[in-house]
């Protein structure tokens, strides 16, 4: 019998009523009185040497108040960079400067030169227009090997090249890494591309920039999974404006999937332009604006090896990886193909040996940075290709291959510096096999050829690090930021709740799934508690949302400040029942003395913190109200087998999904409805990646899927209903809920069980295909079969 | 600049707009109805979905000036006075068709314009109707079992909630 209440309870979501009514909150629904509109003049060349900028008609067009251009932010800070790599020589990476508006050079199509700020978006457009830019276009660099190439066109001057690090991991391995593959007694080797891709929210990306003459405070208003970081990030390191004179407000995001994680050069314009003309200033993204503005992800070159012995056990495993950064830093770009992806390497494996070496390259692209999943994905598909491709050759099946080598004894400490405190892969891999009815494929195989299709099956398995981190030892690996969690539980007098959390939700469900868990530790209804988020100004310092971190993170600080609550009002129960504080019992929302009928409700307890008539003030304040700042011990590790079914139409390529079965680890589940959902949406997305989408550039720079209607989106009739499990629950060890994180999940495991199936119905037609690069499109495949 | 006129889930509105000014716009900024939202450009995503003399069109492509005199229903328009939730409304909070809210002012008046046509329509017949609205964060599942679901279909047997 399911749940109704509390944590593994599904109650409706709340925050539904008002996105299904028209009645949400988002940045650009916020009109602030007397707003100016910005409009921001970008290159439509991807390498140029700005010679001039001549704005003299363009400031006399009508409404226009100012033009902006580099020359204005000369003296100003950069857009910081929030995670520096240390090579495989122990030097740090290469950080070339990032301007707010282009000075000097435009690196990439999409890059800001000028920022027309009028009192409509139109004469804002219509001036943009009038702006004389003189671009001496210079040679544009677009692939990565090329770019590493002597003779390559720098895009930063003042660098030495434009490798941005050269990373070893774990570097002290290698020889004993190449030694194992000496000895092996079969290698596998592929070459693949992880395709980049472009994130996608709904909703483009708006920044409002405020400006009170009165206080001097300063406010800006964005689509961020983490106000607090763009508070710190645009305060300190770009604009000079410190904490308490700077509030930045999220309020409801229309998703994010990482892309709105960074901090980027309009929020800290539209912050600075308010400034300076005391008013304030709108920009709202358009889509085609996106496309170029917005981080892209992925786009990683991988040669991957791997080493077995006779008895077809793992024995070595060496990758070699050239990552995108595109023209700039993005705001944890560096991590993502480093930490967020070689300490993934391992998988879900007891491979002993492995090195990872990955070079990041700077080309005249947009920056590349997280997207969900974030490394994670790129080194699952790496490996889970590999697997397959080993078992081809190997002549065994793919799942046995897995299940002979899987970790099975935790807590299990990789050789790529991670320890997996938990899990269960035989688990995840018994469900899946039951879910995905693979004893009726060959009939299902013979169904689909009497149709004249081939039809394929793909397996594979993923491991993810969520919960980021400990801070201490992300500082070790480079990180300029803690990456603790916060809450403040405020108990009001009559015994409702309010929580600040310095999570954000902008699709998760926060404001239903935290409720749950304070609902489930004291025992009231979970109407009694509501969740704040979003807004510097009444939230503790947070770091937000990404990496799958809120409820491992963002709960286990509100599970903290709970207990301080608790603890705290058991102190005054025991008063107002005259008993021992050791024989107060909280149950039911009520609190009552161990051993006798004598009881105090929680709403009695709360008034008396407030209303502290009869009160033990010279032991403890009153008010009941907690903070807790929360750095997890360890990543937590979800895990999980996935598999897909397709089925392929030789005469054109095209390859349709006909079924796909995730079985998920994610330890305790709080709101399984929710957690559904994620897993889901990840697997549309991943579907999306491995069938459709590609952020294309032609050799000039220009970006050919620039558009919906050049780049790919998953569409309702692109996948089937999805079958899901998580019935194979290992809980974390080391954070209050036993929870481990769900929302990358899909993405990550889902492309390669799509590619698997692919290669698979190709090989059942009797192609001799071992690989397909993705998005595998109906041309790909259909060359794939006719040479 | 000039005064357009229609009627909006069955009120009476103007505002001025210039030639330029799409319905979108419209509503969004001279009306004040933000539940109609704008995800792209190029007239794909179909989060700006509304009716127009009770024809689902995308509010993007549409100028303002050629809705004057006409009968608009938006998202703000569906639930009941009281803020009760219509019967589709409902089923997609009862099957968590939504996440970030963002599409879904557009899934919901584009579902409404199938189930009028179609009462009882097929999985497929969905999955075909929603190709001009994009989702990115529900793969499509729950959002095609809740308008299922809101057609009086049973889909307990679909899997996962």
């Amino acid at each position: 019998m399911p749940k109704d209440h509390g944590i593994g309870a599904s109650p409706k979501r709340r925050e539904d009523v008002r996105f299904l009514s028209g009645t949400g909150n988002y940045t650009d629904d916020i009109q602030i009185n007397g707003q100016a509109y910005v409009h921001f003049l970008r290159s439509d060349i991807a390498h140029a040497k700005i010679r001039s900028i001549d704005t003299t008609a363009a400031a006399a067009m009508p409404g226009v108040v100012r033009i902006f251009t580099g020359a204005d932010f000369e003296g100003i800070g950069g857009i910081p960079c929030g995670w520096q790599v240390t090579d495989r020589h122990g030097e740090p990476m290469q950080e070339p400067a990032h301007p707010v508006l282009a000075q000097g050079k435009v690196r990439y199509v999409g890059d800001q030169i000028a920022a027309v700020v009028a009192d409509t978006i139109e004469q804002a457009r219509d001036a943009a227009e009038a702006i004389d830019v003189d671009l001496e276009e210079l040679p544009a660099v677009v692939d990565m090997k090329a770019a590493l190439e002597e003779s390559a066109p720098k895009v930063h001057d003042d660098l030495t090249s434009n490798l941005c690090y050269d990373w070893g991991f774990v570097e002290e391995n290698k020889p004993a890494v190449d030694a194992a593959f000496e000895a092996a007694a079969h290698v596998t080797t592929l070459e693949l591309r992880n395709n980049r891709l472009i994130a996608n929210p709904m909703e483009p990306r708006v920044a409002i920039g405020d400006f009170n003459r009165a206080t001097g405070d300063s406010t800006l208003y964005t689509t961020s999974q983490n106000p607090h970081v763009i508070r710190l990030l645009m305060g300190a390191f770009v604009l000079g404006i410190p904490e308490h004179k700077l509030r930045v407000v999220a309020p409801d995001v229309g998703g994010g999937f990482g892309t709105k994680i960074f901090h980027y050069a309009e929020e800290a314009f539209c912050t600075f332009a308010a400034k300076s003309l005391n008013r304030a200033v709108k920009w709202t993204s358009t889509r085609s604006e996106a496309f170029i503005s917005d981080a892209h992800g992925r786009d990683h070159v991988t040669k991957i090896e791997l080493a077995l012995d006779a008895d077809n056990n793992f024995t070595a495993l060496r990758t070699d990886t050239h990552a995108n950064m595109g023209a700039y830093l993005s705001t944890f770009a560096p991590s993502v193909p480093t930490w967020l992806h070689g300490t993934l390497m391992a998988g879900n494996y007891k491979t002993p040996l492995i090195y990872v070496n990955v070079k990041a390259v700077f080309t005249n692209t947009v920056p590349v940075d997280a997207y969900r999943g974030a490394g994670r994905p790129e080194a699952t598909y790496q490996l889970e290709r590999l697997i397959d491709k080993a078992a081809l050759e190997l002549g065994v099946d793919p799942i046995a291959l897995r299940r002979q080598n899987f970790i099975t004894e935790f807590p299990y400490a990789t050789p790529v510096a991670v320890e997996y405190d938990t899990g269960d892969y035989h688990g995840t891999m018994d469900a899946l096999e039951c879910m995905a009815d693979i004893s009726g494929f060959e009939a299902r195989r013979k169904e689909s050829e009497a149709r004249g299709k081939l039809r394929g099956f793909g397996v594979n398995c993923y491991i993810e690090a969520c919960g980021i981190a400990p801070s201490n030892l992300v500082g070790q690996l480079g990180a300029r930021a803690g990456l603790y969690e916060s809450a403040t539980v405020r108990v009001n007098a009559t015994g409702g709740i309010v929580v600040m959390t310095g999570s954000h939700s902008h699709g998760q469900g926060h404001e239903t799934s935290f409720p749950q868990v304070i609902a489930e530790m004291i025992g009231i209804d979970e109407s009694m508690v509501e969740i704040e988020h979003g807004d510097t100004a009444n939230t503790p310092m947070g770091m937000g949302t990404y990496g799958s971190r809120s409820i491992a993170v963002g709960g286990s600080a509100m599970v903290r400040a709970t207990e301080k609550i608790i603890a705290k009002a058991k102190k005054i129960a025991a008063h107002l029942m005259e008993a021992s504080e050791a024989d107060i019992e909280l149950k039911d929302g009520a609190f009552s003395v161990a051993g006798t009928d004598k009881s105090v409700a929680w709403g009695d307890v709360t008034l008396a913190a407030y209303v502290p008539h009869n009160y033990p003030l010279e032991d403890i304040e009153p008010g009941l109200e907690e903070t807790a700042f929360y750095d997890p011990a360890n990543f937590t590790y979800p895990s999980g087998a996935y598999a897909c079914e397709v089925e392929v139409d030789p005469d054109t390529g095209k390859v349709t999904i006909e079924a796909f079965n995730a079985a998920d680890d994610f330890g305790n589940i709080i709101n399984p409805m929710i957690v559904d959902g994620q897993v889901h949406g990840g697997i549309g997305q991943g579907i999306g990646q491995a069938l459709l989408e590609n952020a294309s550039y032609d050799e000039n720079g220009q970006l050919l899927s620039a558009s919906y209607m050049d780049y790919a989106m998953p569409r309702a009739s692109d996948v089937p209903f999805f079958g899901v499990d998580h019935s194979s629950q290992t809980p974390c060890t080391h954070n209050p809920l036993g929870v481990k994180g769900c929302g990358e999940a899909g993405a990550i495991g889902s492309p390669p069980a799509v590619v698997n199936a692919v290669v698979d119905a190709l090989r059942s037609g009797g192609h001799d295909v071992t690989h397909i690069d993705m998005p595998v499109s109906p041309s790909r495949v259909w060359q794939a079969m006719n040479g | 600049m000039s005064q357009v006129k229609m009627t909006v889930n069955g009120k009476e509105m103007s505002g001025e707009a210039e030639g330029r000014t799409l319905l979108s716009q419209f509503l969004r900024e001279t009306l004040g109805l933000t539940g109609t939202h704008v995800g792209c450009d190029t007239s794909q995503c179909g989060a700006c979905v509304v009716h127009v003399d009770g024809v689902a069109v995308k509010s993007c492509t549409m100028l303002a000036m050629e809705a004057d005199g006409a009968d608009v229903a938006t998202i703000e328009g569906q639930a009941a006075a009281d803020g009760t939730l219509n019967a589709l409304q409902q089923a997609f909070q009862d099957h968590h068709g939504l996440q970030c809210g963002f599409c879904t002012p557009g899934m919901i008046m584009s579902a409404a314009d199938l189930l009028k046509t179609n009462p009882q329509p097929t999985e497929a017949e969905v999955r075909h109707h929603l190709e001009g609205n994009i989702c990115r964060c529900t793969g499509y599942h729950n959002i095609v079992k809740a308008i299922m679901a809101a057609s009086g279909q049973d889909v307990s047997s679909i899997a996962a909630e």
